[in-house]
């Protein structure tokens, strides 16, 4: 579904992406993991129309990305860092953001799990970090697309909202979406992602399920795998 | 594009720096009015102001809004929406917002005054005029210095100079040569010269129309010499607008290639 084609990108200097291959087929999560600078963001962000590529193709339902916008119409995007426009409300930005989307979208479910009733008249300016990040996943989720791509969704989450974030996850893929994630936090990885691909200086080093990857290194956990895998790469 | 720019013009009227930036201008344009009593002397005392500061405040403004929404730009461009729209919307929105603060602030003690029953009207719509052209025009270079300078104090610092260039060091340049050239016919270096400062360029906007050789300095003279006054004022506003097309184009060139 979608197909990342030999991507490459460098920022000046430093080479973030080398001949990058990624395939999604199938509906589920997958999470691009590594460490920091490893490129995921850099990744999705292609993806996305954000950052251009110095070479290769990604394509979506048979049609490259590149250079067009329209594709975003059945793409959710949440940005790594919350930060909106400080003088309007919580209510208005999703009025805002629903009308820019112009699809059919509820976000009262997600008002409700996260418990942002009160805040809805609130100025963005006014809210803590935690409570931004849960807009944002709002504005992420609100409206009803067949991909939704996650920068660190799990940044300033409090331990009653990662619950809540990972019922939200596991709904949308039973619902037969395709999520493509980042994160660090590998409990969470381990717990919600169906497949996992590890990125490391610019390069796929593995991608398949979690059980594969605990097979291959032999280890218990998800993060004992993954310093594994760091092992076998400096050896 | 029209959403974006909706967005970023309410926003930024709710936000008291608007509010205080329009009440500077509501201030300052009464007690000039009612205390000078004279209109033309007025104007000619806004014009200087204006000159200086309206540029500044909109490189400030500009800059500042851009760095503040550099994230809020990352949402808007998971949104399935142009890239241009996004860049040339907020744009926009910031120079609309600072031309509302100017034109109300300045038209309100204007028509108190009674200033529209006499016949200063073209004048003071000139001022309005060179006005706005300076905010749209400064809120443009200022969001291409932004989009060039992802460490936000370079590209503050940037902008600043640029500004401290335009209004103060240029003229300074321009005199210094003029000067040190004086045996040399400069009309046409001067013209040229004064084409390629939008500050100068609002100036000679507004001595034109008010006809005042006194103040309107070398160039001003070789322009009116050059021009008349009909033509010149006609010159000088289609410069001006090609000094917010030439940005305006490049923000639109260089937002659709930029990496976020």
């Amino acid at each position: 579904m979608i197909s990342f084609q030999n991507i490459s990108k460098s920022f000046g200097k430093l080479q973030v992406l080398q001949r990058v291959n990624l395939n999604i087929e199938t509906p589920g999560i997958y999470a691009i993991l590594g460490p920091n600078g490893s490129g995921k963001t850099t990744l999705i962000k292609s993806f996305m129309g954000m950052v251009h590529p110095d070479a290769g193709d990604i394509i979506w339902q048979g049609k490259s990305v590149l250079k067009h916008w329209q594709y975003r119409e059945n793409i959710s995007y949440l940005p790594q860092i919350a930060n909106f426009p400080k003088n309007v409300s919580v209510g208005e930005l999703i009025q805002f953001i629903k009308n820019l989307r112009q699809k059919p979208s509820d976000e009262t479910p997600f008002v409700s799990q996260f418990q942002l009733a009160p805040f809805l008249h609130k100025k963005l300016g006014n809210l803590s970090g935690g409570t931004k990040q849960k807009v944002n996943l709002l504005l992420a989720f609100m409206t009803d697309n067949p991909v939704v791509v996650l920068d660190e969704p799990t940044s300033g989450l409090d331990p009653a909202a990662m619950q809540v974030l990972k019922h939200i996850l596991k709904s949308e893929k039973e619902k037969g979406k395709t999520i493509l994630m980042t994160s660090h936090v590998m409990d969470f990885v381990e717990e919600i992602s169906d497949e996992v691909v590890y990125l490391l200086e610019g390069k796929i080093h593995f991608c398949g399920t979690v059980d594969a990857l605990k097979n291959q290194t032999q280890t218990q956990t998800i993060e004992m795998a993954i310093a594994q895998l760091i092992i076998k790469e400096h050896a | 594009m029209l959403k974006v720019l909706k967005y970023t013009l309410y926003d930024l009227l709710r936000s008291g720096w608007s509010w205080i930036y329009f009440g500077f201008y509501l201030l300052l344009t009464f007690s000039l009015l009612f205390l000078n009593n004279d209109v033309s002397k007025s104007v000619i005392t806004l014009m200087n102001v204006l000159v200086v500061l309206t540029s500044l405040i909109a490189v400030v403004f500009g800059s500042m809004y851009y760095y503040n929404s550099r994230e809020f730009i990352e949402l808007l461009l998971g949104q399935p929406l142009k890239r241009s729209s996004i860049f040339i919307g907020q744009y926009l929105g910031v120079s609309l917002s600072l031309s509302l603060s100017l034109l109300l602030g300045l038209g309100i003690p204007f028509a108190f005054y009674g200033g529209f029953n006499t016949e200063v009207i073209p004048d003071f719509s000139m001022l309005l005029l060179a006005g706005v052209f300076q905010n749209f025009i400064f809120t443009a270079l200022a969001y291409n210095l932004s989009l060039y300078h992802e460490n936000r104090i370079k590209g503050f610092s940037y902008a600043i100079l640029m500004w401290l260039f335009l209004t103060v060091l240029y003229d300074g340049l321009f005199l210094i040569l003029l000067m040190n050239y004086s045996a040399y016919p400069l009309e046409k270096f001067s013209l040229v010269a004064t084409l390629l400062n939008p500050v100068d360029l609002s100036r000679i906007l507004i001595m034109l129309q008010l006809d005042i050789s006194a103040l309107m300095g070398y160039t001003g003279a070789v322009f009116k010499q050059f021009f008349g006054t009909g033509l010149g004022l006609f010159t000088v506003a289609a410069i001006l607008l090609l000094w917010i097309i030439v940005p305006v184009w490049n923000l639109y060139r260089k937002g659709n290639n930029k990496d976020f």
